[in-house]
């Protein structure tokens, strides 16, 4: 992450900022970390990308399964997290506004606003990953007990059965993917919370104003492409198999 | 003339730079060290840790031809032998050749090449040393405690259900390292970008800058995708999930897919910076422009592009369809145009050149050299029907090792030796470094020439015996290993000698024009002492350089 302008964008005894003193000038920092934090999420897109490749092919192979596996997830709690995430993007992008008009206590107000919104969605996260516990959808030997899925429904049952004779074992892969797909984005949620924690401390302490708020403006990309992910995970995920109900 | 003032000062300060601190000695003690943020004293810590992991693996390629020595198992079983070729792969892939190149001599240059003070990220450069260090640790692990067999490309279902080796700890030192690279190769193309000194414009770029910028776009693209292949292994591994494996409905080959993804851009990631250090090499060595210098600039571009269409030739027998077999043959053949755009046009560079046979330029010939025959065996092996019939012989083994080992690790030699006064302020000896050059070249070609013809007759890969028949060739290749052996200890000892009783090189013992030397060696801290100004491409000799070389050639002498 870019913790090269975070300390080094300081105010000196006259009141100016100077650059680190690999750049010439403020500018030419900014500029430099922005590139490079595009280019961090240029790297992102393509580790989620590897996942996205896995989950579309073994959707492809094993589409039914997938559709029934995906019809057990809870669409309602998808969809509220969905909302809380995109409010949490607002609100990071109030926090930055509200450097660039110089409201200082506006920051540390929106910066909490987004922590909190990004904690509620982990917690939605747990409640929906303790569900899967209990279904015993959780794939390979993780749990004592095995991996078991079975549709409720006889007659979808019946045709799942008829599509594809190992559907539950396929089901076992989507679950997997599941897991990996929203485990590494909760990762990524968990490390932009603490980030923003830090920028919070560092915002108490006084160091962004409307002339320098380099670091809330890459966190704020950062947590961005984070959303998106969701956004993609989301239909992938969830309402694959809205039509079976 | 204002091109000649402006190189004026290298030769008027040659006695009275040694008076102001370098990099080296405007601090001292560890903690200077190991906190650096100079990109240069980082080049330096890289340099060790990646000089320790070549020793390592090279033990591991000695015990390999030692092994093979005799048809029978003298030495070990094949399970030792498993572990011996796989430790001997993982190491000297992901911890020697591909951060060799980029961490040590890129780490060093790029800042002093496009004139800035350092790169634009110093913690995430030491950072990415410490990761990288980290990752080693991981993969040391594993070796100490018996080490890993699934051979270095990991492929599923043995590397997840079926191998009783260290595969986690060994995959996520590979991961965590990916972490390194990454980070290298961000600074680099931020730095590339937005750090040039004033006047440098991108065709005033050395092409060392040009590859360098290529191969951190690779890893960028290429780097996460097999993190994420790496974790998906470990994952199914730990807890049986059925990704990879079969059994539950997963696909064994999807993994070779990812993994080549990013395993074939990987190969350029480690023979592009190669190509940068030789065609700075052939440059300065014929004092000469490099010839057609954009379009060797944006053959590296072309490389690390086609570089990610190619992955699907290590599939041609793994059941993939023959139509992408087809289309995966033509887009590899096609890699073949750029990389020999490039040798063409060094080889047109020597014509007319005014060149000097010193040990970089002979690494640099000997690049030439191996390298074509590591590319044009690639076109072979790109090709179908050839590639049924030598898959997973030695003839693949012998082609990879032209390029690697005959390519990128003679050009990073080469690169050192070029670079080592700028480095260290300090020449080596003329005679050893010479013999090293010849040594390797003749022992090089000794190893792995003789592995192309066992490949042909069909001896396979990765097995610890063979039959009796291609005992001679075998003895050649182990014979030629140890030849290659010593040309590698050379450097390293007169490398160590030049620090302490080596004679002081003066600030540009080349006579190079490029900017990396338009300061002193070893440089200061801040790398320039006041911004340069940029007014000529890198290569730009006049008539009056190579009288100035001839001369300073004779003192180098």
């Amino acid at each position: 992450m870019n913790s090269t302008p975070l300390v080094d964008g300081h105010a000196h005894g006259d009141g100016h900022r100077h650059p680190a003193h690999q750049f010439e000038t403020m500018e030419q920092q900014k500029e430099t970390s922005t590139l490079g934090m595009w280019l961090f999420l240029v790297t992102e897109i393509m580790f989620f990308g590897g996942l996205f490749t896995a989950y579309v092919i073994y959707r492809h192979m094993y589409p039914d399964a997938f559709a029934a596996a995906s019809s057990t997830l809870d669409v309602k709690w998808g969809g509220i997290n969905t909302a809380v995430l995109i409010c949490s993007s607002l609100t990071m992008a109030l926090a930055i506004r509200s450097a660039q008009v110089n409201w200082r206590k506006g920051i540390l107000i929106f910066l909490s606003l987004t922590m909190l919104l990004g904690l509620t969605f982990l917690g939605i996260k747990a409640i929906e990953y303790r569900a899967k516990f209990v279904e015993r959808h959780v794939p390979g030997d993780v749990l004592n007990e095995p991996f078991h899925f079975e549709l409720e429904n006889h007659h979808e049952a019946a045709v799942a059965q008829a599509q594809d004779p190992l559907y539950p074992r396929h089901a076992e892969i989507f679950f997997a993917l599941y897991f990996i797909m929203t485990g590494v984005h909760a990762t990524h949620m968990i490390i932009g919370i603490l980030i923003l924690a830090v920028l919070w401390h560092f915002s108490r302490k006084g160091k962004f104003d409307s002339e320098y708020y380099n670091p809330l403006e890459m966190t704020g990309l950062y947590w961005h492409f984070v959303d998106i992910v969701w956004i993609f995970l989301f239909p992938l995920l969830y309402l694959l198999g809205a039509h079976t109900h | 003339m204002d091109t000649i003032a402006a190189r004026a000062p290298v030769t008027t300060t040659a006695e009275t730079s040694f008076e102001r601190p370098n990099y080296l000695n405007s601090s001292y003690g560890w903690k200077s060290w190991l906190l650096t943020l100079d990109h240069k004293r980082i080049a330096i810590l890289y340099l060790i840790s990646v000089t320790a992991f070549f020793a390592l693996g090279g033990i591991f390629a000695g015990l390999v031809r030692l092994e093979l020595l005799t048809p029978e198992g003298d030495l070990m079983g094949p399970d030792t032998y498993n572990r011996v070729f796989t430790m001997h792969g993982v190491i000297m892939v992901f911890f020697f050749l591909i951060p060799a190149i980029p961490a040590v001599l890129g780490n060093f240059l790029v800042p002093l090449m496009v004139g800035a003070k350092d790169l634009a990220m110093p913690r995430l450069n030491l950072a990415s040393w410490y990761v990288y260090n980290l990752g080693g640790l991981f993969t040391l692990w594993a070796v100490v405690h018996g080490g890993v067999d699934t051979g270095w490309t990991f492929y599923t279902p043995f590397s997840t259900t079926y191998s009783n080796t260290y595969v986690i700890p060994t995959a996520l030192g590979i991961f965590i390292t990916g972490f390194s690279t990454i980070f290298t190769a961000l600074n680099f193309i931020i730095t590339i970008h937005r750090m040039r000194a004033p006047g440098l414009s991108w065709f005033r770029l050395p092409l060392f800058i040009w590859s360098t910028y290529a191969t951190s776009l690779i890893i960028m693209l290429g780097t996460p995708v097999i993190a994420i292949t790496i974790l998906l292994v470990g994952i199914e591994r730990g807890f049986h999930i059925g990704i990879f494996d079969p059994r539950l409905g997963g696909d064994p080959v999807l993994f070779e897919h990812m993994f080549w993804f990013y395993s074939h851009p990987a190969v350029y990631i480690m023979i592009l910076p190669a190509m940068g250090v030789v065609s700075e090499l052939v440059g300065h060595f014929a004092r000469k422009k490099v010839f057609g210098y954009r379009i060797v600039a944006f053959a590296s571009v072309a490389i690390a592009v086609l570089g990610f269409l190619v992955w699907g030739h290590h599939l041609f027998v793994a059941g993939e369809s023959v139509y992408s077999a087809t289309v995966f043959s033509v887009l590899s053949m096609l890699v073949a145009v750029p990389s020999a755009v490039k040798v063409f046009n060094w080889t047109a560079t020597l014509y007319e050149g005014s060149i000097s046979y010193q040990t970089p330029m002979l690494y640099a010939l000997g690049f030439i050299g191996l390298f074509t025959i590591g590319g044009l065996t690639g076109v072979m092996v790109a090709t179908l029907g050839i590639d049924v019939h030598v898959h997973d012989t030695y003839f693949v083994v012998a082609h990879f090792h032209y390029v690697m080992v005959g390519g990128t690790i003679m050009a990073y030699l080469g690169g050192l030796h070029y670079w080592w006064p700028k480095m260290t302020g300090r020449l080596y000896s003329t005679f050893l470094s010479r013999l090293s050059a010849l040594l390797v070249f003749v022992g090089f070609n000794l190893t792995f020439f003789p592995q192309f013809i066992l490949g042909y007759l069909g001896m396979p890969r990765r097995y610890w015996s063979y039959p009796p028949e291609f005992q001679v060739l075998n003895v050649l290749s182990t014979a030629g290993a140890t030849v290659l052996g010593v040309g590698y200890l050379l450097p390293i000892c007169y490398f160590g000698w030049s620090l302490r009783y080596g004679a002081k090189s003066g600030n540009n013992p080349w006579g190079a024009v490029s900017l990396e030397w338009d300061t002193p060696s070893p440089p200061p801290t801040e790398n320039f002492y006041t911004t340069p100004v940029v007014t000529h491409g890198p290569y730009e000799y006049l008539a009056e350089d190579v009288h100035n070389r001839l001369t300073q050639e004779a003192n180098f002498e």
